[in-house]
This record gives structure tokens, sequence and C-alpha cells, in this order.
């Protein structure tokens, strides 16, 4: 049964990822973007990340996503050539990376990681929200903060980039 | 019947490879920061797959800092793509060849 969902996830987010980079408008490759975002949460709740599962949705499909929508509808953009003129360049780079990668698979012979033994960090918490929250808050809790410092310059940084004025008195003066 | 971690690892070097041949093919500065997203998610998988195997919550911890990382990364690389629009009225890559030797 596991098996069943993780081939649906699996073959979903596979077909969805190919149709991002493969389709011509950027409007579908981000709806196919969305399909992709959803079937990685429930990929996380079969993995019993059911936190990281509500996040992704609220995140992801429901921030990162509307704003790229957002400045695809803005810019108002019409279709273009698709590839580039680098595509030979990108086809050995690939085609290197795709052949490590089946050398690797192939050496190691599918043998699984051993399991690290007393490294649980799971302290008293029954749900994985509670876990993710004690380890986020006592361990984590300097990378924690650091993190709101790179949210706050993010905001501060598009909202300079992106301000009308200061590009016009640039370009002017 | 549980699924072995190398069914994700596979998974997860599918997609990541994906949004590598995206950045690298496309000419749509979008569509290249979608194929990073493509990438994210992938590392995104790969972390909360191990986190599992070895029942180790931290895994997931990372998965949440690298949603921050993505959520900043787009913010500011979506006001570039702005700034450059209202600049050339194009987000052709092929157009921006300033830092070109």
């Amino acid at each position: 049964m596991e098996q069943v969902f993780f081939f649906y996830f699996a073959l979903v987010i596979a077909a969805a990822s190919v149709l991002v980079v493969a389709l011509r408008n950027p409007i579908y490759s981000a709806l196919a973007l969305l399909i992709m975002f959803f079937h990685v949460a429930g990929l996380y709740v079969t993995l019993h990340a059911e936190f990281l599962a509500a996040v992704q949705i609220i995140v992801y499909a429901g921030a990162i996503l509307v704003l790229y929508l957002f400045v695809v509808m803005l810019l108002n953009l019409r279709q273009d050539d698709r590839y580039h003129r680098q595509w030979p360049m990108a086809g050995i780079v690939g085609a290197t990376l795709v052949i490590e990668a089946i050398i690797l698979t192939v050496m190691k012979g599918w043998t699984a990681p051993v399991v690290a033994a007393g490294t649980e960090t799971t302290v008293g918490a029954t749900t994985n929200a509670g876990a993710i929250g004690d380890v986020l808050y006592s361990t984590y809790l300097f990378p924690f903060e650091v993190a709101s410092l790179i949210l706050l310059v993010a905001m501060i940084g598009a909202i300079m980039l992106a301000k009308k004025d200061i590009v016009e008195v640039n370009s002017e003066g | 019947m549980t699924v072995p971690l190398s069914y994700y690892l596979v998974l997860s070097g599918i997609v990541f490879l994906t949004g590598f041949v995206g950045v690298l093919l496309r000419r749509n500065i979008i569509i290249i920061l979608l194929s990073v997203e493509l990438m994210l998610n992938a590392t995104n998988i790969n972390f909360v797959a191990f986190s599992q195997y070895f029942h180790d919550v931290a895994g997931q911890v990372f998965v949440f800092f690298a949603l921050t990382v993505a959520a900043a990364e787009v913010a500011v690389g979506l006001a570039i793509i702005i700034a450059l629009y209202r600049a050339k009225s194009a987000i052709n890559i092929d157009e921006f060849q300033l830092l070109k030797w």
C-alpha cells in the first residue's frame, strides 16, 4: 500500500517537473510546479512529516507560487524561443551528470546506509510538529534567528530593487 | 512493505537533474527561477527521506531552513527580474550580456 502511494507521488512529481522545464508558456510551467508542490506535500505525509507537508502547501503553493504567477502576469510576456545557444554544452554537462549518477548507483549496489544509533533527537514529543518545535527552539535556536535575519534582508532588498523611483533617478542622473 | 530509501534518492536525483537541465537550457529567467525551485525541492525530499530513515527530526528542521532561504531567494529574484524588465523590456537572458567577457 505504501509503495502504491510512493509510486503515484513519484510519477506525478517526475512528470510535473519535466513539464515545468519543457512547457513553452511560463504560466503553464508555474501551474505544473503547483501540481508538483502538492504531490511533494503528499510524499511528506507518507514520510510522517505532517508539519512540513502543511508548511509546503502554505509557503510554496500559497506564497511563492502566487508571487511567481503575479510577476508572470505583471510582465505580460510574449512567448519566445525556448532554448538558448549553449545547449550543446548543457547536453555534455547533463550527460556527464547522468552517467555519474548511474555509475554511483551501480557501484553502491543499492545498499542502504547504516542507521546511526543513539542520535535520535526526538525527545518527549508525541506529534511531528512538537518534535520539530522541540529541536528548533533548543538545538537550532541560533540558525532560527539567522533565518529571520535572512527574511528581513530579503524583504528590504526586494523593496529596494523593485522600487520605481530609484531606477528613474539613476537613469536620469 | 515499506519503501526503500534508495527509491527516494532516485526520485530526488531525477527531479534535481530536471531542474539542472532547465537552468542550463531555458532562456526565460522566470523558468530558470522555477527550475531552481525544483532543485531545492529535490534536496528537501532527500532531507525528509533521510530524516524518516534515521528517525532524526533534524532533517526536517533543515527543510524548514531551506524553505526560508527559498522564500528569500524568490522575493529577491523576482524583484531583480522586475528591475531588469524595466531596464530592457525583456527577460531573455540572451539580452543581458554586460558581464560577459
